[in-house]
């Protein structure tokens, strides 16, 4: 009998050896006449363990982990594809406590399925949303996500169906669709792993978004860092077309919707909404002033419902099982979940789905085991490098979008990236003033200028070249940056930049010059 | 890496293939970067004439995002990633390393043409890092010695 083994071809998988894992396993079972089939997965995003290898058996699906090509024999020895034990057996994946924990919606299917598979797709759930839709009327789908307290997952936390409603509501021959797969947060990854692992269900959203607000055309920007996401894209979309789910007759409807894909180039600023807009016209990812809204004036002028990939990707979901059975999870104005992306300097790294509630502590702690070094943990960065560094005294902190803002912080796309005791914190907060100075668009001022201006400061700081004008001087520029700024990069620098300054004063002080990092 | 060398023709040709495409400019210098490694000056005018734009405009654009070269890289593109989950783990010093092997600073490439480094914020794999690019393979768990036979092996 052939026996199915599963392995990822996640990126990041692939980065610790998938690929070697694949090739010589399905050598070495050749070499022993084992007959097996090996499928190529998404990430089941327990990053430590990758490359995570499963098994089919009587028992179900038995993972090894992390399993690297030298050690292929050893697990052939050990009767591995009947599940034997082994140092690296891991059990049933659904019985990691990692995984246990976790309310997975969203990433349901991520790292069980073939993801270019429809039969996969559909076989687990997929397209049942769209089903639900083709059903309602284009309010009633806006009503329905509107109800379920869906918040933009992008960052903003913007209420996406007052957004498809604007959109709905604004007449126009032609609207459009744009999904923002430009993840350019360090410490942030779920967009890539559910593009790679499990790109039906943003297609499905999309579509379902397309439907609802009278969009016929659908733009998937992808940056150009993740190659993989955009041949899995790529293939999938194929796939949907080619099996009548898209192109002028969806799901055999009246609904025409059709998608396409475009690479970005490498400006972190072209994840901010109206510079993506930009992007996609071909010109330089220059911040618009809103108003107008995208919803009123969008792409090349036209109505659009921007969204991000988690976003979209929420509402089969939510159409499938009810707005109700979605915003039952959560906490106050934060309902649903929120696939929280732990890394950086953490024990048990990955994709971490869960209902809005947890702290941040239970994050770091408990579910993440603290740092991979080993050593303590002293500050967190959540929300990519516009986040607030918070210390421990914090960590009380639940995962909410209030909350996190009520003490000058952001949740942003759910990055969570560790630091431990070696960390410096100007330094942290230097990097913050270059990164803005480097990814800044030019058009405002302060972002433009200050940023450059906030490494000099912060340099002399170091230096001791008065360290406590320098001080005052970086919190004047913070405000200027935060207030005359047009866009979150500039608005959003002082962030990282002020809570280094009030959580880690002791590190603002002359040492030995920074090399220039 | 083997580029194809300039030649106005085949530029027009890979123009002429996306110009009538929504948003094309991007489109159009990814496909000519593919092509001949890097945005050769003489791509510009051709560029403007297919979209009816000015060359300003096209230059703005070159300039204004991270990709696009301007100059031919090395045989081997050595990407680094500096952003704060790497940093986390060490980032900083295999970036201080490698400049430091490769006698170069971000951006640049060896003098004997071998190898390009360039830093890059965040390859999205923060859950297993640090991490690199090389040559478009990506290495997650990045180690001193990893590095080492990384830059060993780009010959």
């Amino acid at each position: 009998m052939t026996t199915k083994i599963y392995i990822p071809r996640d990126s990041a998988a692939v980065a610790v050896g998938a690929d070697e894992v694949a090739q010589m396993l399905g050598q070495a079972c050749a070499e022993r006449g084992l007959p097996v089939q090996i499928v190529r997965t998404g990430s089941r995003g327990l990053y430590w363990l990758e490359p995570m290898v499963e098994v089919e058996t009587a028992e179900g699906r038995i993972a090894y982990g992390p399993v690297s090509a030298d050690e292929l024999d050893d697990l052939l020895n050990s009767d591995f594809l009947n599940g034997g034990s082994h140092t690296l057996r891991l059990g049933r994946p659904e019985d990691i406590p990692f995984l246990k924990r976790q309310n997975r919606l969203t990433f349901a299917r991520c790292g069980i399925v073939d993801p270019l598979s429809l039969d996969d797709y559909r076989t687990h759930g997929g397209y049942r949303g769209l089903e639900q839709a083709l059903a309602l009327q284009p309010a009633a789908i806006v009503e329905a996500v509107t109800q379920s307290g869906l918040r933009g997952r992008g960052g903003a936390g913007f209420p996406t169906g007052i957004k498809w409603k604007t959109v709905l509501d604004t007449p126009g021959p032609q609207k459009y669709i744009v999904c923002n797969a430009d993840e350019g947060d360090s410490g942030t990854f779920a967009d890539r792993m559910i593009m790679e692992g499990d790109p039906f269900i943003l297609i499905e959203g999309m579509t379902i978004a397309g439907i609802a607000t009278g969009a016929t055309e659908g733009t998937i920007y992808i940056r150009s860092e993740y190659p993989a996401a955009v041949a899995a894209m790529e293939a999938a979309i194929a796939v949907a077309r080619s099996s009548g789910y898209l192109g002028a007759h969806v799901s055999g409807s009246s609904y025409g919707f059709d998608i396409q894909v475009q690479v970005g180039a490498g400006a972190y600023v072209c994840g901010e909404e109206t510079s993506l807009l930009e992007s996609l016209e071909g010109k330089r990812g220059q911040v618009r002033a809103k108003p107008p809204l995208p919803a009123h004036q969008g792409l090349f002028g036209k109505p659009t419902v921007i969204n991000n990939v988690l976003s979209l990707a929420a509402v089969p979901t939510i159409l499938a099982e009810g707005a109700a059975y979605y915003r039952d999870f959560g906490m106050g104005r934060s309902r649903g979940t929120m696939p929280i992306q732990l890394a950086g300097n953490i024990r048990r790294s990955g994709l971490f789905e869960t209902a809005f509630g947890v702290t941040l502590g239970e994050l770091v702690d408990d579910i993440g085991g603290g740092t991979a070094s080993g050593r303590p943990v002293r500050a967190a960065q959540v929300g990519g490098p516009l986040g607030a560094y918070f210390p421990r005294d914090l960590f009380d902190t639940p995962f909410d979008y209030e909350a996190f803002a009520a003490r000058d912080g952001l949740i942003g796309h759910g990055g969570v990236v560790v630091f431990d005791d070696t960390v410096d914190m100007l330094k942290q907060a230097r990097f913050a003033m270059e990164f803005c100075s480097i990814e800044s668009c030019g058009k405002c001022t302060p972002c433009r200028i200050g940023s450059t201006r906030g490494v000099e400061v912060l340099d002399r700081i170091a230096r001791g070249q008065g360290v406590a004008a320098g001080i005052d001087l970086i919190e004047d520029l913070c405000q200027t940056l935060k207030f005359g700024s047009l866009c979150a990069l500039g608005g959003f620098t002082p962030y990282p930049v002020m809570s280094a300054l009030r959580f880690f004063p002791e590190d603002f002080v002359a040492r030995v010059p920074l090399a220039a990092a | 890496m083997p580029f194809e060398i300039w030649e106005e023709a085949r530029a027009r040709e890979i123009i002429a293939a996306h110009a009538t495409e929504s948003g094309s400019t991007l489109r159009i210098l990814h496909a000519l970067q593919e092509a001949f490694g890097f945005i050769p000056e003489a791509a510009i005018p051709l560029i403007a004439e297919a979209l009816n734009l000015s060359r300003a405009e096209i230059h703005g654009v070159v300039t204004f995002y991270h990709d696009f070269r301007r100059e031919l890289p090395g045989r081997h593109v050595l990407k680094l990633c500096r952003a704060e989950a790497c940093q986390s783990m060490g980032g900083d010093a295999l970036g201080a390393r490698a400049r430091a092997k490769l006698g170069v600073n971000w951006g640049e490439t060896t003098r004997d043409g071998r190898v390009t480094l360039d830093a890059v914020f965040c390859l999205g794999l923060c859950a297993t890092a640090p991490s690199a690019m090389i040559n478009n393979r990506l290495v997650g768990r990045l180690t001193q010695s990893r590095l080492d036979a990384l830059i060993e092996q780009a010959q």
